[in-house]
């Protein structure tokens, strides 16, 4: 199957004064046509900088020290500056966390967004001004005209996420990147905008990345989920499978320490800390807190494995693998 | 059972910052909140931005002082019968950003002294004494005491702050979103330790957040509030089950529940939360409320008392109307 | 503005290398200081500087044995030599010892008044952020009546009507650097006291007083560093203004806007080393703090970021 986009290995370090962060350590996953693939972690898991790679964004001093990222049939980590702004902003595009303070405080929506469009498309200004409204409707601003004239901080957070979608989508990109699109939203503002989404990707045929820590927002708009853990994916699957039948150790816990509001569980709390970047073991990184470790977990970190003919289906774990020789 | 907390008509409005006094534009953080606490309950305040939680819990702690209004503890007024010093001695609070919440150059050990030493009357053997004692009940390590905040997690920085509100003593723990700014395999580790003290030192718990499941976790009872008002009160569980008011059932509509079989693709609630500088009249949701009456828009609702002990403020239960 | 990728197996080792052994050097104290200082020659040069002029200012007499007063008519005005390497001048003193021996004036006059009005100020800047209200209106507008003025007008004023010598001199310049010692702590304390932290020290029962010593100003040493060492120039370049006009340190003490002053004549019949040296090393002086100060604005700031 033909993948919008593909990433094989990535590994991303940066090189600070204070010792190498394994940002990223050898990631893989595969987003398809039209598909809204979830990139869950915690802190330090390392998706949004996996994300920022993909969108060739990660700057001193952070390097991408291996790893493929093929779009379109070309891997992007070869492509030459000139190549990196036609597809940034154009073909694949992000929408940050924060979006009050993602778009520019000195400049008026209306610039924001019709300056994408005449850049990338080299279509004339009054044109773009026409798509950039008929989009901010479309993403349910009653009064468009007005939001273009208007500053971003004039503007509330759960409008200033959805200016940031439409700024997102100008160009009428492959893939959309969403890193923490709900986070800091009001509960009701959230449902809003994961509908908006759900009824962009009805409309596009746009992939969506969403980079989340919401286990809620995955469930309920993806279509696959990575679960990232230490700068490594820990399991890939289509959304139903990940939450009824969850493969990795990590996986299982997660869902079993998160509350319901259904009705109150003993909750099993995951022991100990996220290992921090700068001194990852050398085997598994979720060896110290994992429930099924064994021997192996301590010294060799398992490779992420395709599970039998599944097509996005893959997890890292000894439990399910071949033990390694030596 | 014996109120140990009660909290009658809190109105706390703040001036809009930059304006001429008598022209003021006043944000309505608070316009009339009340809710009991007994002991050893827990009660979930929840809400979502503009709902004034935050400011409530600050009245309560006397770091600010409402317009009107009173919070009883004990049956006295804590602001004519209580000195602050006293009241911080049975009611304490954890705040939401466990890193902001902690100076950023005292050790864990200090950070915990401090409570100590201001709040507690204790001779210096007995504060190292206690100051064990406590990291031990939130499950620190000894050797982690003389280490500073940066070097912490959320998770751990956020068990100094319970250490540090457990060190006076009180009966009573504010806690201000205190699971929302830590990773998902944290929260539970900090629920269950939040369910275990209470057990152990027989606390009660006044809970803000904006997120139900934690609600359902650790509160008996939850008031849901709207732009400084009240919406429904009552059992967690009858609210959770079965919300009456239009706003509760769009909130608790709205959560996103991590199951894929639970999705929900019906139209969300419209509209935002409108500013609290300039709140609508009548009845505060009534420009978002699917269900709205002409009086609405002229009255703020009374609280009728439902049958199951729960308390909603909505015109459609009010007693001219019928349920 | 393309990401950087590194594929090449040595430039990988190369980077591996350097990062493991700048964790070797930020381990110990100061190590992060030192990286900093030597990523920006700018600001190594200006602490070079810095304490070139410090040592040079304490070690004078071992410098230069010669006295900075002794006055020999046989020696006058000559040019620099072996036995007088920045030559003598028309009383026959010692130029180097007299720049030697200035330096310590201008750096004691300079520190002196920024240890004080750093002090002073902070007090200030710390009871207006913290209190607001009145008391913040009437301290930040007596500081903004002193700031209204150009500094060096309101010193020339002052030092005329409190007299000339060094101790007037470190008074009159503590007056007008307090204003921007206040204004910058008052500013980060009212961001700071925003902060839970300040909240939950209420909650303890902390007094106000000791919000303010262990909470407020422990938290703003940052910029009141970088501000210190941004005013430690231009107050030796006030100093040495003040001196140059004859209010502030007169003739013969030796200090260098003293003898840039009395060395003006000589300028004219040619004799530049009177002039010279004592304008090379105040400039010299005036340039390190200001590099230097950058550097360390660089240390205080995304340090505490992280």
């Amino acid at each position: 199957m033909e993948y919008v986009l593909d990433v094989r290995g990535l590994e991303v370090r940066f090189f600070t004064y204070f010792g190498i962060v394994h940002a990223v350590n050898g990631v893989s996953y595969q987003i398809g046509e039209g598909e809204t693939v979830g990139v869950v972690g915690e802190s330090g898991s390392g998706k949004s900088v996996s994300a920022m790679a993909v969108m060739g964004l990660v700057e001193q001093p952070g390097y991408v020290t291996a790893g493929t990222i093929h779009f379109q049939g070309r891997d992007l980590l070869t492509l030459p500056d000139r190549e990196w702004h036609k597809i940034r902003g154009n073909q694949i595009t992000m929408c940050f966390q924060n979006p009050q303070r993602a778009l520019n405080p000195l400049m008026r929506i209306g610039k924001q967004l019709t300056r994408i469009y005449v850049t990338h498309k080299h279509a004339r200004v009054e044109e773009s001004r026409c798509r950039a409204v008929e989009l901010l409707r479309e993403v349910n601003i009653a009064d468009a005209e007005r939001v273009m004239n208007r500053y971003p901080h004039q503007l509330s957070g759960g409008m200033c996420q959805r200016v940031m979608t439409v700024m997102a989508l100008m160009c009428e990109p492959r893939v959309l990147i969403l890193d923490e699109p709900t986070t800091g939203l009001d509960v009701t503002v959230q449902k809003q905008l994961l509908h908006l989404l759900r009824v962009l990707r009805d409309r596009t045929t746009a992939s969506q990345m969403l980079i989340t820590h919401d286990l809620g927002v995955v469930a309920n708009i993806c279509d696959v989920v990575v679960v990232m853990y230490a700068g490594r994916v820990m399991e890939q699957a289509p959304v139903e499978q990940l939450f009824a039948r969850p493969m990795h150790p990590y996986t299982q816990s997660l869902l079993r320490a998160i509350p319901r509001v259904e009705s109150r569980i003993v909750l099993h709390a995951i022991p100990g800390e996220v290992p921090e970047a700068m001194s990852l073991p050398l085997g598994c990184p979720f060896y110290p807190r994992c429930t099924s470790r064994m021997e192996v977990c301590e010294q060799f970190a398992p490779d992420l494995a395709t599970v039998a003919n599944q097509q996005q289906v893959a997890v890292a774990c000894h439990l399910y693998g071949e033990e390694p020789n030596g | 059972m014996a109120e140990l907390l009660c909290v009658e008509n809190m109105v706390k409005h703040f001036p809009v910052r930059g304006d001429i006094p008598f022209l003021s534009k006043r944000v309505h953080a608070l316009d009339g909140i009340s809710f009991s606490l007994r002991a050893n309950g827990s009660i979930g305040l929840v809400g979502e931005s503009g709902s004034g939680k935050t400011t409530l819990a600050r009245c309560i702690m006397k770091l600010e002082r409402p317009d009107s209004g009173d919070v009883l503890l004990d049956g006295r007024s804590i602001y004519r019968r209580f000195g602050a010093e006293e009241l911080r001695r049975r009611v304490q609070m954890v705040f939401q950003d466990p890193g902001g919440s902690l100076n950023p150059r005292f050790s864990a050990e200090k950070v915990v002294k401090e409570s100590l030493l201001h709040l507690g009357k204790a001779t210096r053997q007995e504060v190292r004494v206690r100051v064990s004692e406590l990291f031990r009940q939130v499950g620190m390590r000894e050797s982690d005491v003389k280490k500073l905040p940066h070097q912490f997690s959320g998770g751990q920085q956020q068990r100094i702050a319970i250490a540090r509100a457990l060190a006076p003593g009180p009966d009573i723990l504010i806690l201000d979103e205190p699971t929302s700014a830590l990773d998902l395999s944290l929260q539970a580790q900090i629920i269950t330790l939040l369910d275990t003290l209470r057990g152990d030192l027989g606390l009660s718990y006044v809970l803000i957040t904006h997120d139900l499941s934690v609600v359902r976790q650790v509160c008996d009872e939850l008031l849901v509030m709207y732009l400084g008002r009240p919406v429904e009160c009552g059992v967690t569980d009858r609210i959770l089950r079965d919300p009456k008011h239009p706003y509760s059932q769009a909130l608790i509509g709205s959560i996103l529940h991590p199951d894929p079989q639970t999705r929900d693709d019906r139209a969300p609630l419209g509209g935002e939360i409108p500013s609290a500088i300039a709140p609508p009249p009548g009845c505060r949701f009534h420009p978002r409320c699917p269900n709205r009456l002409d009086v609405c828009l002229k009255s703020e609702p009374e609280p009728t008392l439902l049958g199951d002990g729960a308390t909603v403020f909505c015109h459609l239960y009010g007693d001219d109307c019928a349920i | 503005m393309t990401q950087n990728v590194v594929r090449a197996p040595d430039e990988l080792t190369k980077l591996t290398a350097e990062s493991e052994k700048h964790k070797r050097v930020t381990r110990r104290k100061l190590g992060f200081a030192f990286l900093v200082f030597r990523s920006n020659p700018a600001s190594l040069t200006g602490l070079v500087i810095v304490v070139f002029v410090v040592l040079a200012a304490v070690l004078g007499p071992a410098i230069s044995a010669a006295s900075p007063d002794r006055t020999n008519v046989r020696t006058r005005l000559e040019t620099p030599s072996a036995s007088h390497p920045f030559g003598t001048d028309k009383y026959g003193r010692d130029v180097l010892a007299r720049v030697l021996s200035a330096a310590r004036v201008d750096l004691l006059i300079a520190m002196g008044s920024i240890g004080f009005s750093m002090a002073v100020g902070t007090c200030i800047g710390a009871v207006a952020g913290f209190f607001r209200g009145p008391v913040d209106t009437i301290l930040m507008r007596i500081m903004d009546v002193i700031k209204s003025f150009p500094q060096f007008v309101l010193g020339m004023a002052l030092v005329a009507s409190l007299g000339p010598g060094v101790r007037n001199l470190i008074l009159v310049i503590t007056i007008i650097t307090t204003p921007v010692f206040a204004r910058m702590v008052r500013s980060r304390v009212v961001s700071l006291r925003e902060m839970p932290f300040v909240d939950a020290a209420r909650c303890s029962g902390v007094p106000r007083l000791k919000i303010i010593l262990r909470y407020l100003v422990p938290n703003s040493v940052g910029i009141i560093v970088v501000t210190a060492a941004l005013n430690v120039s231009y107050a030796m370049l006030d100093a040495a203004g003040l001196s140059f006009l004859g209010l502030g340190v007169r003739a013969p003490q030796a200090e260098w806007g003293v003898m840039i002053s009395t060395g003006m004549n000589d300028l004219m019949n040619g004799e530049w080393w009177t002039t010279v040296f004592p304008g090379l090393a105040l400039f010299l002086s005036v340039l390190g703090f200001n590099l230097m100060a950058d550097g360390l604005r660089d240390i205080l700031d995304p340090r505490m970021r992280r």
